[in-house]
């Protein structure tokens, strides 16, 4: 391989400083001792502790995770169904459909937002059915519906029909062939549709604000809420935390695919 | 592959499980529920030593306390109003309060439950929002004031002209909300900070967008880290925090311009239809307890209306005359009440002209 030349070199050191160095500031105001975010006074850990002892946030952070989980394991699956069904429609039928999908992308997330936020009013008023849990988990798989379909359904068209078809003329039932044969090659399309629905998830802040009830509040929604006093270095050390595992499982991933590389 | 999503899956089925768990542990109990809506980072909470307020009236009334937080009062009265929640106990601003009551959002106190209402100060008894003082119990209040750094600027800015003065261009910084700097300009102006005349505000809109040239940016919170690390001379803000931030630098100050300026109070009210409004009020009750309203000030910085939590304080702050300014200047201070509808759509959209222009 060619040496790469200077310039583009200092080219991506810089793009990359310009993406990371917000965080790398952020991690390392987590260990100062004062609340300032201007000087730092001296190395602690103290906010670590104090944050695991937050309750406030704490929860805030498991329901996040819990909601992000949840819906985007639903709507993983009701994505990738959806994506079968709609690889065998018409042509004229799939556009159609496809257009659908897009809309709640494409719609301004405040629109989304309040929508719900009126329909769970009215179910609330109709059957003494408090916003909560249910709401949040209903909005989330809502708006993390497209990305499966729009992950799946390219990986279902690079597919070769016939496989599965053969699979039925050797005598597997359906069911089984599609899992042992459609599932395999669309497995790439659904683990990254199921990533991007649980970022979503876990960071979305419009909507998860219009459908939170009493007693059940998210992680950004609970961070926003501090902005009148100045936010505590407890999120500060939160996001640190997030970040590196973020950072792990990237890492994680990296090596276990390339480990799979060496063997093939 | 495989063995991730299995891994994946069941982790999510313990996750589930352990929340269903969780639940029913605390439904198990029976024990009532009250559900309180505040402004963040406004109560004691147990970090760094302090009282965890909630937690001690938990287990003083064998209860369980719902405890959510929000940003603005405008958040809080859409919330409330959508009837997407709901709260038992609120703890608006003045204006909002006044708002609130014209809307019949609020529900009249039983102050038979509220004993620790006679140390409220007499300053705080039949306020402008609630002139009867019959729906809310004062919870903190402060005056709004120019935090400057004294070696940026060349004299104590004690007027609101310095932040339109020339000299500080590029290092003056606004708040980000529309009522608060409507009420700088409308004092410098000399109208009423409650004025509804159409003409007077917009003389106020023009002053604020002549401003825009010397303004370094519009801020909320940032102005902390802004004012400590030497980045903006002048900054209006609220007094309380103006004394933490002064912690952190000594170079800075704090002034309530001649002019006069705005006290704002924050007050905790129950909310129409509340189920438990004889715990609710028991628990505005137990905020007003001397040990309980000393943790919460001491957290908040603000200042107190209260009499006994007053007495507890130290020396220090007691004669600290930014947080507990004399009858003089106070007498110069207005505090908001809230504007009819029309009014207050003329005020946001030319605050939206003034930000976006």
């Amino acid at each position: 391989m060619r040496k790469a030349r200077f310039f583009p070199k200092i080219y991506i050191v810089l793009s990359l400083l310009f993406l990371y160095a917000p965080i790398f500031v952020l991690i390392a105001f987590s260990f100062n001792e004062s609340k300032s975010r201007a000087y730092f006074t001296g190395f602690t850990f103290k906010w670590y502790k104090e944050l695991v002892q937050n309750e406030a946030i704490m929860s805030a952070l498991f329901n996040s995770l819990l909601i992000a989980f949840l819906s985007s394991i639903i709507a993983t699956v009701m994505g990738t169904i959806a994506a079968i069904g709609i690889n065998s429609l018409s042509r004229r039928k799939r556009g159609f459909v496809m257009n659908l999908t897009y809309i709640p992308v494409l719609n301004p997330e405040i629109v989304t937002g309040i929508s719900m936020m009126l329909l769970f009013v009215f179910f609330k008023q109709l059957m003494d059915l408090p916003l909560g849990f249910y709401s949040l988990l209903i909005s989330h798989v809502t708006f993390c519906l497209p990305y499966p379909i729009l992950n799946v359904l390219p990986k279902l068209r690079q597919m070769d029909p016939s496989l599965y078809e053969a699979a039925l003329d050797l005598g597997c039932p359906p069911l089984q062939s599609f899992f042992k044969v459609v599932v395999p090659q669309i497995l790439s399309g659904i683990v990254s549709g199921f990533l991007m629905s649980f970022t979503y998830s876990l960071d979305d802040f419009v909507i998860t604000y219009f459908t939170s009830g009493s007693g059940f509040s998210m992680l950004p929604v609970t961070i926003y809420s501090m902005v009148r006093k100045k936010v505590n270095p407890q999120i500060n050390a939160l996001s640190a935390i997030i970040f590196l595992l973020v950072l792990a499982l990237l890492i994680g991933m990296n090596i276990a695919e390339a480990k799979k590389a060496k063997k093939e | 592959m495989k063995r991730a999503i299995s891994f994946l899956l069941s982790a999510v089925m313990l996750f589930t499980v352990a929340a269903a768990f969780s639940s029913c542990g605390s439904s198990g109990e029976e024990k009532a529920v009250l559900r309180v809506y505040n402004w963040g980072e406004y109560i004691s909470d147990g970090s760094e030593d302090s009282l965890d307020v909630i937690e001690a009236f938990e287990e003083e009334y064998n209860v369980e306390v719902i405890y959510d937080i929000y940003a603005t009062n405008e958040e809080m009265y859409t919330k409330i109003k959508s009837g997407a929640v709901d709260y038992d106990i609120v703890i608006p601003s003045d204006y909002m309060i006044s708002r609130m009551i014209e809307e019949d959002m609020l529900e009249k106190l039983n102050f038979d439950n509220i004993p620790n209402a006679q140390y409220i100060m007499d300053d705080f008894k039949n306020t402008d929002y609630d002139p009867n003082g019959e729906y809310s119990v004062p919870y903190t209040w402060g005056t709004v004031g120019i935090v400057y750094n004294k070696t940026m600027v060349s004299e104590v800015p004690d007027s609101w002209n310095a932040l339109w003065d020339e000299q500080y261009a590029g290092n003056i910084l606004m708040f980000s909300n529309s009522r608060d700097a409507f009420g700088i300009a409308q004092k410098l102006l000399g109208y009423s900070q409650n004025t509804t005349d159409e003409a007077e505000i917009r003389a106020c809109a023009d002053l604020l967008k002549e401003q825009k040239s010397v303004l370094q940016t519009y801020v909320m919170d940032e102005i902390f880290d802004k004012m400590e690390i030497g980045e903006a001379a002048l900054a209006p803000y609220y007094a309380g925090d103006a004394v933490t931030m002064m912690a952190e630098n000594e170079d800075l100050n704090f002034v309530v311009p001649n002019e006069g300026s705005n006290v704002f109070i924050d007050a905790m009210c129950v909310v129409k239809g509340s189920e438990q409004k004889e715990l609710a009020e028991k628990f505005i009750n137990f905020m007003c307890e001397t040990e309980i309203g000393k943790a919460n000030i001491e957290y908040i910085c603000y200042s107190t209306p209260l009499q006994n939590v007053y007495n507890a304080l130290d020396e220090e702050t007691k004669n600290n005359p930014i947080i507990y300014p004399d009858e003089e200047l106070l007498s110069r201070c207005e505090s908001f009440v809230n504007l009819p509808e029309e009014t207050n759509l003329l005020i946001q959209d030319l605050w939206n002209e003034i930000i976006v222009e």
